[in-house]
């Protein structure tokens, strides 16, 4: 072996040891009871949520032969479809057009401006901050005039109606969406797929939104949940929609909005379900909303 | 022209200088690894290479083109990522055949040159397999297949081993190697493990504070330093304080023990120096096989790395400790905990060091020799 001025005789470089330090287990005292409280805790939750859906349902029972509140709902009122249709496909609209919005934004956010993301969470705590009362008059002021003067037709109205669901869901699905960015390496991935020749439209498409496949729907039925619960920005624009229906339909009957609530909540409860099915095989977590 | 030239590329962030006066020219094919430890500009000099980063100044030439200001996904260059960066949505298949399908090859072509890269990297039956359902070493092989298989001008990786086991490390550090030689891809390669980079490079790059320290073979970066930085990194180093006696001669004591040095330095009579010494340089007993310097100490520690020895043997009490290896032979005879032990080393092992400026007298001291 070659001996020089200044080293290399026998190996010199480093090796290191590793210990490995194994963590010791041990039983938490008082499992038990603890365990005992959590079990209360879960029971008196279900007890809570259940016992209103509970009532509803035996409620809307009463009504005699067993099960007329919904056949009188669901074969009866051709307004009980149309509603929900109409609810349905404004949904839609205001899903995609949240989407081509905010996932770039968040995307963007997280990407270029990280500064940027405090302001842009306070702007999505408006709609909670500002009534929807004060958002409908506010677009009928700004649109009831040229040069962009949408209420004075349904399909203006209609546009409008999405762009009012597109800030009140704004909230539910930026927070999705991020909470699915947080989940991904977005500046690494983003990186990678630039390095093998991508631009931004084909890491969006290829790379970005496959893997917010969860958040997304998530944020998509949130959104969904919303549009079809809504109330009062349906009813000052005048649509047909499943909100005002169901006021509507609770001013008029007795059964028949019990019927409809347990319907809703069924519609709901699928929706969850599709959610689950839809991201199967996901190792993405599955998040509603919110931070973690 | 060198097929990859960095010329007088800086990079600031704010006030701060990330990267400054960098200078590299690489030829087609060579491996080239930046050395250092952490913040000292490495990953960000690789970064402007891609097109992450923008320099402040200087220009970046890769063959003959000049791509300071080239878009990253223009420039037709691979990069391994630390974290593998493997999109989790797609299968190994649609993984390395990414780049490929960016440049709108046929399929035929994209389903050939996959599985050409597959077996490259010995994972032919793993195509349909997705990124969570493979090992980090797996993941990182399908990383490398994925940036060379849309045959790029240069390859970059940022500390690609960094995530892995020290098995896995060291096997794929050399898969890497070899499938660059067989590939003749010039190689960028980011680390701040001193074995992999003297172990798989053509050239290293050591950098400090966003300065090049070195830039030599991996050969030369061990033996010859050119700064006391780089000679204290990369290896360990015993840096003991002495007192010269005769520099004429070459002498002067360390701990009051006398020791003579072959390279010639200067001093008067009791000045205060720093004198420089591989742990390998040094030998346990008096053997004059050793070397001609003997001198005395208690040992003080004795660890095991391995193949080989760590001994600690402590010149005075409370003075310097020297620290010196041996091989693991079974026919090594290991000293006890506090025994008074004999060190030999070769007069022209150390480098003397000025003591009040010893990071400045190495480069001077090599210069000279």
């Amino acid at each position: 072996m070659t001996q020089t001025p200044f080293g290399m005789r026998t190996p010199g470089a480093l090796e290191s040891v590793e210990a490995s330090a194994r963590p010791t287990r041990t039983r938490p005292r008082g499992l038990s009871r603890s365990r005992v409280a959590s079990w209360l805790i879960f029971a008196a939750g279900i007890f809570y949520f259940f016992l209103p859906l509970v009532a509803t349902l035996l409620f809307s029972l009463r009504l005699q032969p067993l099960g007329q509140a919904y056949a009188n709902v669901l074969e009866r009122d051709p307004r009980f479809v149309s509603s929900l249709v109409y609810s349905g496909l404004i949904g839609l609209a205001t899903i995609v057009i949240s989407i081509l919005l905010i996932v770039p934004t968040a995307y963007w956010v997280r990407l270029r401006v990280p500064r940027a993301r405090p302001y842009v969470e306070f702007i999505t705590l408006l709609p909670f901050v500002i009534p929807p009362v004060i958002l409908v008059f506010s677009l009928l002021r700004a649109f009831s005039g040229p040069p962009f003067q949408l209420s004075g037709s349904h399909e203006g109205l209609n546009v409008l109606v999405v762009c009012a669901y597109v800030i009140l869901s704004y909230p539910y699905m930026y927070r999705a969406v991020d909470s699915g960015l947080r989940a991904i390496d977005v500046r690494t991935l983003t990186e990678a797929a630039q390095s093998m020749g991508a631009g931004w439209g084909r890491i969006l498409w290829s790379v970005i939104l496959p893997n917010l496949r969860v958040a997304l729907i998530s944020g998509a039925f949130l959104t969904l949940a919303i549009v079809i619960g809504e109330y009062t920005i349906a009813s000052f624009l005048v649509r047909p929609a499943f909100g005002p229906y169901l006021a509507l339909l609770g001013r008029d009957k007795a059964f028949e909005p019990a019927a409809v609530t347990i319907i809703s909540f069924g519609v709901t409860w699928l929706a969850m379900g599709l959610i689950a099915f839809l991201g199967r095989g996901s190792r993405q977590n599955v998040q509603l909303t919110g931070g973690r | 022209m060198s097929y990859l030239e960095l010329t007088n590329v800086q990079k600031l962030f704010g006030a701060t200088v990330a990267v400054e006066s960098f200078n590299l020219a690489a030829e087609k094919g060579e491996f080239v690894s930046f050395l250092g430890p952490s913040g000292c500009g490495k990953t960000t000099t690789l970064r402007m290479i891609a097109g992450f980063e923008q320099p402040t100044s200087g220009q970046i030439v890769i063959n003959g083109q000049d791509v300071t200001y080239m878009a990253p996904n223009r420039r037709n260059v691979g990069m391994v990522f630390q974290s593998y960066a493997l999109f989790p949505n797609m299968s190994v298949a649609d993984n390395v055949g990414f780049g490929l399908k960016v440049r709108k090859r046929s399929k035929d072509d994209i389903r050939k040159r996959v599985g050409e890269l597959l077996e490259i990297v010995n994972l032919p039956d793993k195509g349909n397999r997705y990124p969570y359902q493979l090992s980090g070493g797996q993941q990182q092989r399908v990383a490398l297949a994925r940036a060379l298989a849309f045959e790029p001008q240069v390859l970059l990786l940022d500390e690609p081993l960094s995530a892995l086991d020290a098995k896995i490390r060291v096997a794929l550090r050399h898969e890497i190697r070899s499938i660059q030689r067989q590939l003749g891809i010039t190689t960028v390669y980011v680390t701040h493990d001193q074995e992999e980079a003297l172990s798989l490079s053509d050239r290293v790059v050591v950098m400090s504070e966003g300065r090049m320290e070195q830039v030599g073979t991996p050969f030369e970066i061990y033996n010859f330093p050119s700064t006391a930085f780089v000679a204290s990194f990369v290896g360990t180093l015993n840096v003991l304080p002495g007192v010269v006696t005769d520099a004429a001669n070459g002498a002067l004591t360390i701990s009051g023990q006398r020791v003579r040095i072959a390279r010639a330095f200067e001093g008067n009579l009791g000045r205060e120096v720093s004198v420089a010494l591989r742990p390998e340089m040094v030998s346990l007993g008096a053997d004059p096989a050793g070397g001609e310097n003997h001198v005395t100490g208690k040992v003080t520690d004795v660890s095991f790395l391995g193949s080989i020895v760590r001994i600690r043997v402590s010149l005075s009490e409370g003075g310097p400790t020297v620290i010196l290896d041996e091989f693991n032979e079974p026919t090594l005879h290991l000293p006890e905990l506090g025994e008074t032990a004999t060190i030999t080393f070769p007069a022209d092992g150390p480098l003397v060091l000025d003591a009040k400026a010893p990071l400045d007298s190495v480069e001077a001291l090599i210069a000279e020799a």
